[in-house]
């Protein structure tokens, strides 16, 4: 994919027929290569350049998955559910090209940067609840194009199943699965293969792709509802 | 999804005033709804907002809102609370106790002999009092039983507050033993930067202080020894079976001071590192 990324200025259009409208390839002061990133107001002490935001795919599951060639079937300005947004360091890139984030972490301090993070995107909504609830949430939550879920918990099948309801009979679920969360000691080829079997209960997966060297024993899905 | 409107379910904005932020938190908090509707649109159609951009703004300003004081109002259940709880619960037995002893021995003086502590207590508080004299011992009798009591509601209070303040050490060791560590340690944060090597002897000061003073063997744990996966295993593993399970509980310490989510990972981890030391040198 370097072919399509090479010293690209543009004003963020996408530039990679995978990569949403305000998501790009851009080159950050001296560094050579090109690197993923979204325009908005840094978050975690990463690199910028002009309004433009290093994504950086070993802080994020998503970044990794783009860098990793995956089409995540997510446009520019679409409506998205986010599970496990912890202290927003991926919510807040994607709320970058998003037209709003509802962002679920049921931990407490997480939540308390969530909130510094959402001060400066009115569009990224913190929800302080339990994503194994929805119905804790669905008075607040709209329909969506798309569920991103990292929640990094035992039964993250079963978490992806219960929010389907959230998701356009169009839209996509973008699933991380940590293999360590459902088994430690499992082989985690084994551990996916069961975690997509639940999953096929409701969602057909259009795609998996692991993400090492980004994140090790991590499984990114794509899949739509059934 | 549905996509027409329905009549059951109710927006978190609906009987809302704008601007009312507490009460936003509250419905937010509080109410349910079985699926998602078109929100935005509702909002629009009760008047509740001008427009989808005067709706969003609402909704960014009212969960920012709810989020802020949830994570406030839980954080108030900090660690310094559970410090304050764990040692009122130690004075309230140690005290109940204590007076138990000297309800038993002052009712054997009077009335005919019977059990002693607590349970002695209860009995005697169910006397029918004869007298000035009786009364005051069946009175306090009745000041044992219900310290008693608050005790164990200190005791569950704590065991709730430690699962909340540190999830993942409470998971751990069982919430009992995390208060009693946070509590030992003198708070969430000074655990964390323990060395896992000082996590083990907590609790453990004085027989530390005698080999210090080359008085006593090391040492090979404290207060966790009350867990099981110390106390249960032989004797000969003991000493890897605590260090194993101390470097578990302080990864589980700096996390949930550090981080603060919840890492289920950790138990089973430590289940296996267990089931090592037990089964080795077995067979
Ligand atoms: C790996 S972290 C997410 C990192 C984040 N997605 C990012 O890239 O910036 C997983 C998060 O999921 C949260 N989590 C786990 N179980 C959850 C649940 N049932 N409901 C909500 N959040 C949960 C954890 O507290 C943790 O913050």
């Amino acid at each position: 994919m370097s072919d399509d990324r090479s010293g690209s200025t543009d004003d963020g259009s996408g530039n990679s027929p995978s990569l949403p409208t305000g998501v790009t390839y851009r080159e950050f002061g001296d560094e050579s290569e090109a690197r993923l990133a979204t325009r908005g107001r840094p978050v975690y002490g990463e690199r910028t350049e002009g309004e433009w935001r290093l994504w950086d795919p070993r802080r994020s599951k998503v970044g990794a998955m783009y860098e990793k060639g995956l089409d995540l079937r997510l446009g520019g300005g679409k409506k998205v559910l986010y599970l496990g947004a912890a202290s927003g360091t991926t919510a807040s890139h994607v709320a970058d090209f998003s037209r709003c984030v509802y962002a679920v972490e049921f931990a407490a301090r997480p939540v308390r940067d969530l909130v510094g993070v959402a001060e400066d995107r009115s569009n990224l909504f913190p929800l302080l609840e339990d994503a194994r609830k929805p119905a804790s949430y669905a008075h607040v939550v709209e329909p969506v194009d798309a569920l991103i879920q990292d929640v990094a918990t035992r039964g993250q099948a079963g978490v992806a199943r219960a929010n389907q309801r959230f998701l356009a009979d169009d839209g996509v679920l973008i699933l991380t699965v940590k293999a360590r969360s459902e088994d430690v000691t499992g082989d985690p080829a084994d551990v996916f293969e069961s975690v997509l079997a639940d999953l096929r209960e409701a969602y057909e997966v259009l795609d998996t792709e692991r993400l090492e060297p980004f994140h090790d024993a991590h499984l990114a899905v794509v899949a739509r509802p059934r | 999804m549905t996509d027409g409107p329905s009549t059951e379910e109710r927006g978190w904005f609906e009987g809302l005033t704008r601007g009312d932020l507490d009460g936003a938190r509250e419905a937010i908090e509080t109410g349910t709804a079985e699926s998602p509707e078109n929100w935005p649109t509702r909002a629009v159609a009760a008047g509740f907002a001008a427009d989808a951009a005067d709706y969003y703004d609402a909704l960014g300003e009212a969960t920012r809102h709810a989020a802020r004081e949830g994570v406030a109002e839980r954080e108030l259940s900090d660690d310094q609370q559970l410090i304050h709880a764990i040692r009122a619960m130690d004075d309230a037995e140690r005290t109940a106790n204590e007076l138990a002893e000297r309800v038993a021995e002052w009712a054997g003086s009077r009335f005919e002999e019977g059990e002693a502590g607590i349970e002695g207590a209860r009995v005697i508080a169910e006397r029918e009092p004869h007298g000035p004299g009786d009364e005051r011992v069946t009175d306090l009798a009745a000041r044992v039983v219900d310290l008693d009591a608050e005790a164990a509601r200190l005791r569950a209070f704590t065991e709730r507050t430690a699962g909340s303040v540190a999830p993942n050490l409470a998971a751990l060791a069982g919430p009992a033993l995390a208060a009693r560590l946070i509590a030992l340690a003198g708070g969430l944060k000074t655990l964390a930067r323990k060395p896992s090597g000082t996590l083990q002897v907590l609790g453990a000061e004085e027989a530390l202080f005698a080999h210090l003073r080359g008085q006593a063997t090391s040492p090979k744990h404290g207060v966790i020894y009350t867990h099981e996966y110390v106390r249960g295993t032989r004797p000969g593993e003991r000493g890897s079976a605590a260090r194993a399970l101390a470097g578990k509980l302080s990864i589980a310490a700096r996390i949930d001071h550090y981080a603060g989510d919840r890492r289920p990972e950790l138990e089973k981890e430590l289940d296996a590192r267990i089931e090592r030391i037990r089964t080795r040198g077995e067979s």
